[in-house]
């Protein structure tokens, strides 16, 4: 371990923390935006350049150095080559990402605790699995939301007692996360934990028309926000709290700020295409 | 860490991030959503740290997994942003020549 480390790195998350709130700030102005965006762009390379001297970190830098330049590659180009009128849809997409990791982390940390290596606190537990249902929901979801405004998925599909079925499925995953809570994780209650998450992202979007894409997709960078949140917090990053949590809130401002823009709440954007599936399906 | 204090973090982060959007002009919205998409691209730091300390195969690929799908969101966000703010430069240039 590098001499200083465990001052070094807890100094640069909390300068890297101040200059994303910083940059947010400045994003909520025409004139500043580019700067505050310019802000964040440091406060990012900071944060990822300290953490190969993170006191935990003890090995697989090859790997991580292979997974951090293969997809800041690939990420880069696509965002680059894409026309402009498809960037909602490239959000979509980069969100779900985050969502996906903020969900992965989740399962490196359940699947530690199964071999018992860790030993996680009560709260930490259900926090974690928290992250997870959220992060797996934001992933699923904006994939789904990537797909349509992409044109790869064009049906809007709407079946009766829609709702009830989201509603069983997001139940399903609750219970799940409880019986891991009393149990303990196995691979097997895992892996159904995490399918049925992905299944409730999925459920809920595919019912949702275009036109309300931008209100979901902005919902859904909230929920990865809060769920980048939850995963500071297992991991005892507070730089990671503090950002997720200020993108959570925010989002969520954004949302509804962008939903009344609209002329639309956000429980008729969640739930309008329900109703309209109960009606056709009585009309017919 | 200490339950009460992460509370408390949660808390005012919250307010943070409510009084930071507050007052936004519309045309902004679309923008502004990108660049907190690349904030949150910060879990790419988690993954760094889970993936360190991951050691039987399916941590390793689960955190992997984190790391690739972090970066991709933290990079993509930002390529993303940048191209949405670049127009606003345009457009502002041209309504000062005019």
């Amino acid at each position: 371990m590098i001499p200083g480390a465990e001052f070094i790195v807890p100094a640069a998350y909390f300068a890297a923390a101040v200059m994303f709130i910083y940059g947010l700030k400045g994003m909520s102005s025409p004139v500043t935006a580019r700067q505050g965006m310019i802000w964040a762009g440091i406060a990012m390379l900071l944060a990822v350049l300290v953490t190969f001297i993170h006191p935990k970190v003890e090995g697989n830098y090859g790997l991580m150095l292979i997974a951090l330049v293969s997809a800041s590659g690939l990420a880069w180009w696509w965002a680059r080559i894409v026309a402009m009128t498809d960037m909602p849809q490239m959000i979509a997409l980069y969100n779900g990402m985050g969502g996906g990791s903020a969900a992965a982390i989740a399962g490196v940390e359940l699947l530690k605790m199964h071999s018992g290596q860790s030993d996680m606190a009560t709260t930490t537990l259900l926090v974690a699995s928290f992250g997870a249902i959220i992060g797996s929901i934001a992933f699923s979801g904006s994939l789904v939301a990537f797909a349509k405004l992409q044109g790869w998925l064009r049906k809007t599909w709407r079946f009766p007692k829609q709702q009830l079925i989201n509603l069983v499925v997001f139940g399903i995953t609750i219970l799940l996360a409880l019986i891991i809570f009393v149990a303990g994780p196995s691979p097997f209650l895992l892996v159904l934990f995490f399918g049925f998450a992905l299944a409730a992202g999925i459920l809920i979007t595919i019912p949702i028309g275009g036109a309300d894409m931008p209100v979901i997709i902005s919902l859904y960078n909230a929920l990865t926000g809060l769920a980048v949140g939850f995963k500071g917090f297992v991991l005892e990053i507070p730089a990671l709290m503090i950002a997720g949590i200020v993108v959570g809130a925010a989002g969520t401002m954004l949302t509804q700020l962008m939903a009344k823009a609209m002329n639309r709440s956000l429980t008729n954007v969640l739930f309008a295409g329900f109703g309209k599936a109960d009606e056709d399906a009585g009309g017919g | 860490m200490e339950g009460w204090i992460a509370l408390y973090i949660f808390m005012l982060a919250a307010f943070t991030g409510i009084e930071v959007i507050r007052r936004v002009p519309a045309i902004l919205h679309t923008p502004l959503m990108s660049g907190s998409n690349f904030i949150h691209g910060i879990v790419v730091v988690g993954g760094m740290v889970v993936l360190g300390m991951a050691d039987t195969t399916a941590e390793i690929v689960v955190g992997f997994i984190a790391v690739f799908l972090g970066a991709g969101n933290a990079v993509g966000g930002y390529v993303v942003t940048d191209r949405m703010l670049e127009m606003f430069k345009s457009s502002d240039k041209t309504k000062d020549k005019g």
